[in-house]
C-alpha cells in the first residue's frame, strides 16, 4: 500500500527481499507458529486522510467544553494559568521533541543542557539544593518520595497531611504495600493540618512528613512550624507545593524541608484533561544518589569544553536493574522543557508578579462569593489562588446553573469528601478578569 | 558553524524581561495585608532575567545541538524511533483537547471520553486483550500497574503468597525495577543459543518456586528482536504452575496485525504510545503505557476506567477490586489523542503494513551488515537486531562505544549500545517503517566505512566524534563531583 508515512515502495520491497535471498515477506514470520499467526484483518475503522481526520477530531473535539468558550473557576491540582507564546514554539522544535532519552551525550546536548537548566531553575524556585529531570505528575511524586524516605532513613512510616490532594493520597496508598510503608493520613483542623495531632504521631519509625501548602483547600499551611517541629528528628519533611505560589510564599528550603515535590502543570503547560503534566522533585544534596529518575550534570571533555551528560546514573533501573532506586524510565522531558521555558521567560520578576494577580483576584473573589447570600467561607485561615465556600445550594445545582452562563463552577468537595457536601472549591488564576469575577458573583446571587 | 550556547542564566540583566500581564484590575491590596509576613518568600527566586528574544534564540540554540528523528536515522533499539506524523501535533493542540479540565462536568467532556473509550478498544484488538487502562504514563508505569493488577488477582484467589517473578536474561532493566517496587522478587530465567527462552531452565526455576511463581514478564519479540518460538509451551508451563504472563509491550511494533500478545497466552499486557503508536518521544518523555487486561483481570485494573453506554460515555470509579490509583487523573490523555489519530489514519490494513516494513527494513539492514560484524543469532530477525562488536575488539581493541561515537560523525544516531546484556559489545539497532531504502542503505555504508577504518585507521574512532560541539565528556568526573545546577560560581568552570 502506499502511505504518506510509509516510504518504501513495492520495488524497494522487491530489490530488498531479492537482497536478502526469500520470496516474500512471510520468511521473516515463519518462526510464528500457525496457531498463532492473525488470521484476518484487525476490527479497526478504515485509514483516513489527513483532511478527513481532521474533520473527525474537530468534530469529536468540539463536544468539550473548553477555556475559549467557557469561564473557568475549576482548579483542584490542573490550573488555567497564562503560557507565554515563547513555550509552544520551544518544545514544537522537533529537533528537541523527536528525539529520545539523550543515551548519546554528544549528539543531545540540546536536551541535556535543558535538562541542566531545568533542574537549575527548579532549584531557585524550591530554594532546594538538586533537582532531578522530572516525574510523571505531582501524584507519582508522592509515592516516589515516601520509598526515598523510607530506603534513606531505614523507617517504615510515612505520615500524610489529610489536606494533600485526595489523588495524591489515594496514588501513595496504591504504591505503599508493595514498599511495606505504612501511610497514616493526619486529620484536618479548621481546613488545615491538625499540628498537635501530627507531633504525636511522629515516632522512631516515621520516614517522612508529607504536608502541602496551599494544600487541597487553597489554604496556606504553617509550614515553619512543622519544619521546626521536625527540626533534628530523622524524619524527613516532603513539602508538597504549587509552583506559582512560590512568587510569594515562602519556599521549602526557607523553612527546612527536605524535600520539595509538587504537580509542575501549572509551568507552561496546558491542561490535557489531566496529562501530560509533570511531577518535580527537588532535595537536600545529601540525597542526591537517593532520588528517583533521570539526572543531567555538567562536566567537561578532554579539551576543558563545558557539556553535560546523564548522571549518577548508577541509582537507575538500566544499569542497577532489581536495585535500582526506582523503576521510572522516560518521564516528562518535554513537558519539564515547557516548565524551564515558563521559568526563562517569566524569570524573577514575572513569577511574583503572577503569583500576586493569583492571590489578589482570588481575594477579591473570595470576597465577591462570601458577601452574598447563601455562600459563606468555609475556613478563615489563609490563602493563595483558591478558596472554600460554604454553600446553601447543592454545588451540583449550582454548577448546572453556572453552565447556562457559560461558567464552569468551583469543584464540588463532596466529590471527595463525603462530609463536606454544600462546600465548592473556587480557583482565580491571572487568566480571570475583574469581569469575569464579578459576572460569577452576579450569576451566583440570582440563584438565592 | 556548531557553538556552545551559555546556559539561561548567563544570559540574564537585571532589569530585562521576557513576559507582560495585564494590570491587576482588582484591589491592589498589599500582599502583607493578604497573607501573614511568616508566610512570605524572604527571598525572591533567583531566576533569570532574560527578553524574549533572548529565550526564543537560547533554546532555539539549544535545539541545533541536538538530534532528532526529523533529523536523520536514529535506529535505537526498542525504542521505536518512527517518525512522528505531524498533524498529530497540530490535532492535539485544538481548543477541545488541550484546553480542557480533568473535573469539568462529564456531559461538557463526552469528546475526550469517546475518544478514550475507543483506544481502549482499538488496543483492546491489537493486543488480543478485553479491557484496557490508559492511566499508566510510561512504559516502565505500565509495568508496576500490569504486576498490581496480577498481585490483587493473586490474593483476591486467596494465593497472595506467591512472590516470584520470573524475568529474562534478555528483558529490559525496568522489569525487574518494577518487579521489586511491586513488593516481588525476582528469578531470572537464562535464554537458549537461539535466543529463545531456555525451556529446560524455566522448567527448573519453575519446580524450585512451586507454588511460589506470580508472574513471567516477557517481550516479544524479544530485545534482540527474536519471536520467542516456544512461546506457547513457556505459557502453558507458567499457567500450569499458577503463574501468570506479562507482555512487555516495547516491540510490539513487529506485530501488529500478524500476531496478538492475547492470543500467545498472555494475560496482561502493556503498549507504548510513544514507540508503536507514533507519538513523539520529547527528549525521554511523554510516554504513555495503557495496560489492557484479559477478562479476569479487569477488575483489578486501576480507577477509574472509561465506559460507554447508549452513545454516552463515563468514568467508572464503582470497582471495589482495583488495584486503586496509579497517578492523578486519567493518564496521559495528551500522548493518547496522538495514538488515536495514529490508529485512525493508519487502519488496520495501514498498521500490519507498518509491522511488515519495519521487519523488512531491520532484516535487510541484518543482511548488508552480517558479513563485517559478528552477528550472534543466526535467524530472520523482526523490527530489530543485535551485532556484536567482537570482531572490531579483538581485531584493533576498537570498542562498540567508539563505533557508536564514530557513527555520530556520519550525521545518524547511534543504535542502543550494551543492551541486551547478555551480547558482548552490543549494538542493538531499531530502524523501523519510516526509512527508506535509501536511508537504511545509508547507515549500511556509514557501518561498513566504519569497519573498514576500524582496521585502517582505528584512532579515528577512539577519538570520535569529530563533529559535535563537544567531544566524549568525561562521565566519570560528572558522577563523582556532581553538577547538578547552575551557580555564579559554578558558572565560570570550565569554560
Amino acid at each position: 500500500m502506499k502511505h504518506p508515512y510509509l516510504p518504501i515502495t513495492d520495488e524497494n520491497r522487491k530489490e530488498m527481499l531479492e537482497f536478502i535471498g526469500v520470496d516474500s515477506i512471510d520468511a521473516f514470520f515463519a518462526d510464528i507458529p500457525q496457531s498463532l499467526r492473525f488470521k484476518g484483518n484487525l476490527n479497526l475503522p478504515e485509514g483516513m486522510s489527513q483532511l478527513e481526520l481532521t474533520r473527525h477530531m474537530t468534530e469529536i473535539s468540539s463536544k468539550n467544553a473548553t477555556t475559549s468558550d467557557f469561564i473557568y473557576f475549576l482548579g483542584a491540582g490542573t490550573y488555567d494559568h497564562y503560557i507565554p507564546a515563547t513555550v509552544d514554539h520551544v518544545i514544537s522544535r522537533s529537533e528537541l521533541y523527536t528525539a529520545y532519552t539523550p543515551y548519546q551525550a554528544e549528539m543531545s546536548q540540546g536536551v541535556l543542557q535543558s535538562i541542566y537548566e531545568y533542574q537549575s531553575l527548579i532549584c531557585d524556585l524550591t530554594g532546594m539544593e538538586v533537582s532531578n529531570a522530572s516525574l510523571y505528575d505531582g501524584a507519582t511524586a508522592v509515592p516516589e518520595a515516601a520509598i526515598m524516605a523510607c530506603r534513606s532513613t531505614r523507617k517504615g512510616k510515612v505520615l500524610i497531611s489529610g489536606g494533600v490532594h485526595p489523588e495524591y493520597i489515594e496514588t501513595l496508598n496504591t504504591y505503599a504495600p508493595g514498599q511495606d510503608i505504612e501511610v497514616i493520613t493526619i486529620p484536618l483542623k479548621d481546613g488545615v493540618t491538625d499540628l498537635e495531632r501530627l507531633a504525636s504521631e511522629v515516632d522512631d519509625d516515621t520516614a517522612a512528613v508529607f504536608v502541602q501548602s496551599p494544600n487541597f483547600f487553597g489554604l496556606v499551611e504553617d509550614m515553619n512550624s512543622v519544619g521546626d517541629m521536625l527540626g533534628d528528628k530523622k524524619t524527613l519533611f516532603v513539602a508538597v507545593v504549587d509552583p506559582i505560589s512560590l512568587g510569594v510564599l515562602k519556599a521549602p528550603g526557607e523553612y527546612n524541608a527536605d524535600v520539595a515535590i509538587g504537580e509542575g502543570q501549572a509551568l507552561g503547560n496546558p491542561m490535557y484533561f489531566g496529562g501530560p503534566h509533570l511531577g518535580f522533585f527537588a532535595t537536600k544534596e545529601k540525597y542526591q544518589r537517593q532520588i528517583a529518575g533521570r539526572v543531567a550534570g555538567a562536566t567537561v571533555d578532554g579539551q576543558g569544553n563545558r557539556g553535560f551528560v546523564l548522571t549518577l546514573q548508577t541509582r537507575e533501573q538500566h544499569i542497577r536493574r532489581e536495585r535500582a532506586t526506582s523503576n521510572i524510565c522516560s518521564n516528562e522531558a518535554l513537558n519539564a522543557l515547557a516548565a524551564a521555558t515558563y521559568l526563562s521567560t517569566m524569570g524573577k520578576e514575572g513569577i511574583q508578579e503572577v503569583a500576586e494577580l493569583n492571590l489578589r483576584k482570588a481575594h477579591y473573589a473570595q470576597k465577591a462569593i462570601t458577601r452574598l447570600d447563601g455562600f459563606d467561607a468555609a475556613f478563615s485561615g489563609p490563602f493563595f489562588k483558591e478558596f472554600v465556600v460554604k454553600t446553601k445550594l447543592a454545588p451540583s445545582e449550582i454548577n448546572k446553573a453556572l453552565l447556562e452562563h457559560r461558567i464552569i463552577g468551583g469543584l464540588d468537595l463532596g466529590r471527595f469528601y463525603p462530609e463536606m457536601q454544600n462546600h465548592m472549591l473556587f480557583c482565580v488564576t491571572e487568566k480571570r478578569t475583574k469581569q469575569d469575577i464579578d459576572y460569577l458573583a452576579g450569576r451566583l446571587e440570582g440563584l438565592v | 558553524m556548531m557553538r556552545s550556547e551559555p546556559i539561561i542564566y548567563e544570559l540574564s540583566a537585571p532589569g530585562r524581561r521576557g513576559y507582560s500581564l495585564p494590570k491587576c484590575d482588582v484591589p491592589e491590596q498589599d500582599v502583607k495585608d493578604l497573607l501573614p509576613e511568616a508566610m512570605l518568600r524572604e527571598r525572591a527566586p533567583a531566576l533569570p532575567e532574560v527578553s524574549e528574544v533572548d529565550v526564543v534564540r537560547h533554546f532555539t540554540r539549544l535545539s541545533q545541538l541536538n538530534h532528532g528523528v526529523d533529523i536523520d536515522f536514529y535506529p535505537l533499539g526498542s525504542c521505536t524511533m518512527k517518525y512522528n506524523p505531524k498533524i498529530n501535533e497540530e490535532v492535539v493542540r485544538l481548543p477541545g483537547l488541550a484546553n480542557i479540565h480533568p473535573y469539568q462536568p462529564e456531559e461538557l467532556s463526552q469528546g475526550a471520553l469517546q475518544m478514550m473509550y475507543e483506544l481502549d478498544q482499538y488496543l483492546c484488538e491489537i493486543g488480543g486483550v478485553d479491557k484496557v487502562s490508559l492511566q499508566p504514563a510510561a512504559g516502565a508505569h505500565g509495568e508496576l500497574t500490569g504486576l498490581y493488577v496480577i498481585k490483587a488477582y493473586h490474593e483476591d484467589k486467596g494465593e497472595g503468597h506467591r512472590k516470584m517473578v520470573i524475568i529474562p536474561d534478555s528483558a529490559h532493566g525496568t522489569n525487574p525495577a518494577s518487579a521489586i517496587m511491586a513488593g516481588y522478587k525476582t528469578v531470572e530465567v537464562k535464554s537458549n543459543e537461539a535466543g529463545d527462552v531456555d525451556i529446560e531452565a524455566l522448567k527448573a526455576v519453575l519446580e524450585k518456586y512451586d507454588g511460589e511463581i506470580a508472574a513471567l514478564m516477557l517481550t516479544n519479540p524479544s530485545t534482540l528482536g527474536l519471536f520467542e518460538q516456544g512461546i506457547e509451551e513457556v505459557a502453558s508451563l507458567v499457567h500450569k504452575a499458577g503463574g501468570l504472563l506479562y507482555y512487555d509491550g516495547a516491540n510490539a511494533n513487529a506485530i501488529m496485525g500478524i500476531s496478538r500478545p492475547g492470543d500467545m497466552g498472555f494475560d496482561v499486557v502493556h503498549f507504548n504510545l510513544h514507540k508503536t503508536f507514533a507519538t513523539p518521544h520529547g527528549g525521554g518523555g511523554p510516554g504513555s503505557g495503557p495496560v489492557g487486561v484479559k477478562e479476569r483481570l479487569a477488575p483489578f485494573l486501576p480507577v477509574p476506567v472509561v465506559e460507554g453506554k447508549d452513545g454516552r460515555f463515563y468514568l467508572d470509579y464503582d470497582r471495589p477490586k482495583s488495584v486503586g490509583r496509579m497517578k492523578g487523573y486519567y493518564g496521559n490523555f495528551g500522548v493518547a489523542v496522538k495514538a488515536y489519530a495514529y490508529i485512525r489514519t493508519m487502519g488496520p490494513d495501514g498498521l500490519r503494513q507498518v509491522s511488515e516494513d519495519a521487519v523488512l527494513n531491520a532484516n535487510y539492514l541484518m543482511y548488508r551488515l552480517k558479513d563485517h560484524f559478528e552477528r550472534p543469532y543466526d535467524r530472520f530477525c523482526k523490527h530489530e537486531f543485535v551485532l556484536s562488536g567482537n570482531i572490531q575488539k579483538r581485531e584493533a581493541d576498537v570498542r562498540t562505544l567508539d563505533i557508536a561515537k564514530r557513527l555520530i560523525d556520519y550525521g545518524v544516531h547511534p543504535p542502543t549500545v550494551y543492551f541486551p546484556l547478555i551480547v558482548d559489545e552490543c549494538l542493538m539497532i531499531e530502524p523501523t517503517e519510516t526509512e527508506g531504502k535509501e536511508s537504511i542503505d545509508n547507515f549500511a555504508e556509514a557501518m561498513l566505512k566504519i569497519a573498514d577504518e576500524v582496521k585502517r585507521d582505528p584512532e579515528k574512532l577512539t577519538s570520535a566524534p569529530h563533529t559535535t560541539v563537544v567531544g566524549r565528556l568525561d562521565e566519570t568526573r560528572a558522577a563523582r563531583q556532581p553538577d547538578l545546577r547552575w551557580t555564579p560560581a559554578a558558572g565560570a568552570e570550565g569554560e
